[in-house]
């Protein structure tokens, strides 16, 4: 093992710590929002996938690299609106009138 | 880094240590529903930062990544904006995939661009990357499963055949001895790298098919956790830190997730993805027969009841969100409450089809998040409860849980609708739920039976609670 990869093993092992630690919190009512936001954090590969697509020679980088970035930024942008969607109807209690054509569809 | 590392660091490292701290307050926000919104948009910000950094280091083959990154952007945007909040456990399992073949296809191009430069990987890298590939593809086809099954395109129930174990146990082995041939870097170990990323493709693809609909929650949980180890792995392949740590975050919480719908279900984790179901549905037999004692009423008698009440709780199942029931139910809360009705709703943390299936899908109907209660917090109220309103739930209420020690559930927590005074029960008919066990709360003197599709069901309550 290389001092490089112990490095990025410690590295790691305390974001899996934190990562505990942040998401033991989280209310079961948030369960859901918490993989789809957990979902497009993972989305993170983009970077991943930009760093190995421009790398690529041809004719990989051509087909490989768009599937590559297409797939990440698919996880990315869709994981984030979903969440957005999702967050944006929790509500607390609201006195105020609700708008009448709630109770349909 | 050791200490006799004095080479400056490099900027875009800053970047992707300030996109970590995003992710992790993100997360950390997710703790209210009142900063989550915040929260997703600290880590979205981190996204922006992480992304912009590295397009900003000079690539080459921009025109391939600019236009990937905009068809891809579109894609997402316009399907998560337009997806039914029903139909949220296949978008996430299905944008899941797609972060899952891209970790997969990003160790697999890391390392072919090692090989074609005729430098020999290091261990370090050719372990990693079979590791990335390897969990890629299985996230990548199990989502892809898990999609066709939630869409109903497939089946949702276990599809099993005879020798499914050792098939899977098989290919694991041939996964793991091409994963030595790697590492050990024989003559064309590409090749094996190839039959590996494809044995964990196939294996993704068994893995799932046996699960039943009813264990999505936990299906779904593990695969957000595997996507997010393969992208850490990912960032061991590409030495990038902050791929290291979303994909410890990510990875952390799915299993977290996994271990809590697990335990709610009081089976064990391999129980459920090692075909437990093959053994439960043997029981499903003649015993459906039984039932015979039930009381099936009119939505009339329901709205009767339920506008004399003190307080009712609602306990919804996935049959809530197959009818789309959950904006008739919040107009019933609204109806009841505006006759000095106490309306509370109990969530099972296995109802539906993932974690928090049965809270978002309220929370569309505008049912306050205050409202919503978890299973300890609501099973002492059932006993002061007048009525108990099932809605398209069945094995989270099954009383055998606690009692029968033959069920196939026992030991699973369930939430006490017993104890109410009146039970009511909205069904489509009397099949017996998923796992395919005689619920005896349905032959209970106190409860009453209302067939049908629960929308049409709640509609007809609610009318008949206006007129009262």
């Amino acid at each position: 093992m290389t001092a490089h990869l112990l490095t990025e093993l410690t590295i790691f092992i305390l974001a899996v710590f934190v990562g505990m630690e942040v998401i033991s919190k989280v209310p079961t009512t948030l369960h859901t929002p918490l993989m789809s936001a957990t979902n497009a954090i993972h989305g993170i590969v983009l970077v991943g996938a930009i760093l190995v697509a421009g790398a690529l020679d041809p004719p990989f980088n051509a087909i490989v690299g768009f599937v590559l970035v297409l797939l990440a930024s698919l996880n990315v942008f869709g994981g984030y609106t979903v969440t957005e969607r999702m967050l944006q109807m929790f509500r607390p209690r609201v006195q105020a009138p609700k708008t009448p054509t709630d109770g349909q569809s | 880094m050791s200490a006799a590392d004095t080479t400056p660091a490099n900027w875009v490292d800053v970047a992707y240590l300030m996109t970590a701290i995003c992710f992790i307050f993100g997360l950390r926000y997710l703790s209210s529903p009142k900063t989550a919104r915040l929260g997703n948009r600290i880590s979205a910000v981190g996204m922006v930062i992480a992304v912009v950094a590295t397009l900003a280091q000079g690539i080459v083959n921009w025109w391939v990544i600019g236009s990937a990154l905009v068809v891809g952007a579109a894609i997402g945007i316009v399907s998560a904006q337009r997806v039914k909040m029903t139909a949220m456990p296949q978008m996430v399992a299905l944008f899941n995939g797609a972060g899952g073949g891209a970790a997969a296809l990003v160790a697999a191009g890391e390392l072919l661009k090692v090989f074609r430069a005729g430098v020999i990987p290091t261990y370090d890298v050719s372990f990693t990357s079979v590791l990335s590939a390897v969990i890629g593809a299985i996230s990548f086809a199990g989502s892809i499963i898990a999609f066709l099954k939630l869409q109903e395109v497939m089946t949702g129930r276990p599809i099993t055949y005879p020798g499914q174990q050792f098939v899977n146990a098989i290919i694991a082995l041939v996964i793991l001895v091409c994963w030595g041939l790697v590492v050990a870097n024989v003559p064309n170990s590409l090749e094996y790298f190839w039959i590996a990323l494809v044995a964990a493709f196939v294996l993704g693809i068994l893995f799932v098919l046996p699960i039943g609909g009813a264990d999505m929650p936990v299906v779904i949980s593990l695969l957000n956790s595997f996507t997010g180890l393969a992208a850490a792995s990912t960032g061991f392949v590409l030495g990038n830190n902050v791929l290291i740590v979303a994909g410890a975050l990510v990875g952390a919480s799915g299993t977290l997730l996994t271990i809590l719908m697990g335990k709610a279900m009081n089976r064990s984790v391999t129980n459920v993805l090692f075909g437990a179901f093959g053994a439960v549905k043997t029981t499903t037999g003649g015993a459906a027969a039984k039932q015979q004692n039930v009381r099936s009423v009119s939505a009339d008698d329901v709205a009767a009841m339920l506008a004399y009440a003190n307080q009712v709780i609602v306990v919804p199942g996935y049959g809530m969100a197959v009818a789309q029931a959950q904006h008739s139910i919040r107009e019933l809360a609204d109806q009841l409450e505006k006759k000095g009705v106490e309306v509370k709703y109990a969530i099972h943390p296995v109802a539906g089809r993932m974690p928090g299936h049965m809270n978002v899908l309220l929370a569309e109907a505008n049912v306050p998040y205050t409202s919503l209660y978890d299973m300890d917090d609501i099973n002492p109220e059932f006993e002061r409860t007048d009525v108990a309103l099932v809605v398209g739930a069945n094995d989270v209420t099954n009383p055998a849980a606690r009692a029968d020690k033959n069920s196939p559930i026992y030991g699973m927590p369930i939430l006490d609708v017993d104890k109410a005074a009146n039970v009511v029960v909205l069904k489509r008919s009397m099949n017996s739920g998923f796992a395919g066990i005689d619920n005896p709360l349905f032959d209970d003197p106190k409860t009453v039976m209302l067939f049908g599709d629960a929308k049409k069901s709640i509609d007809g309550v609610v009318a008949g609670v206006k007129a009262l």
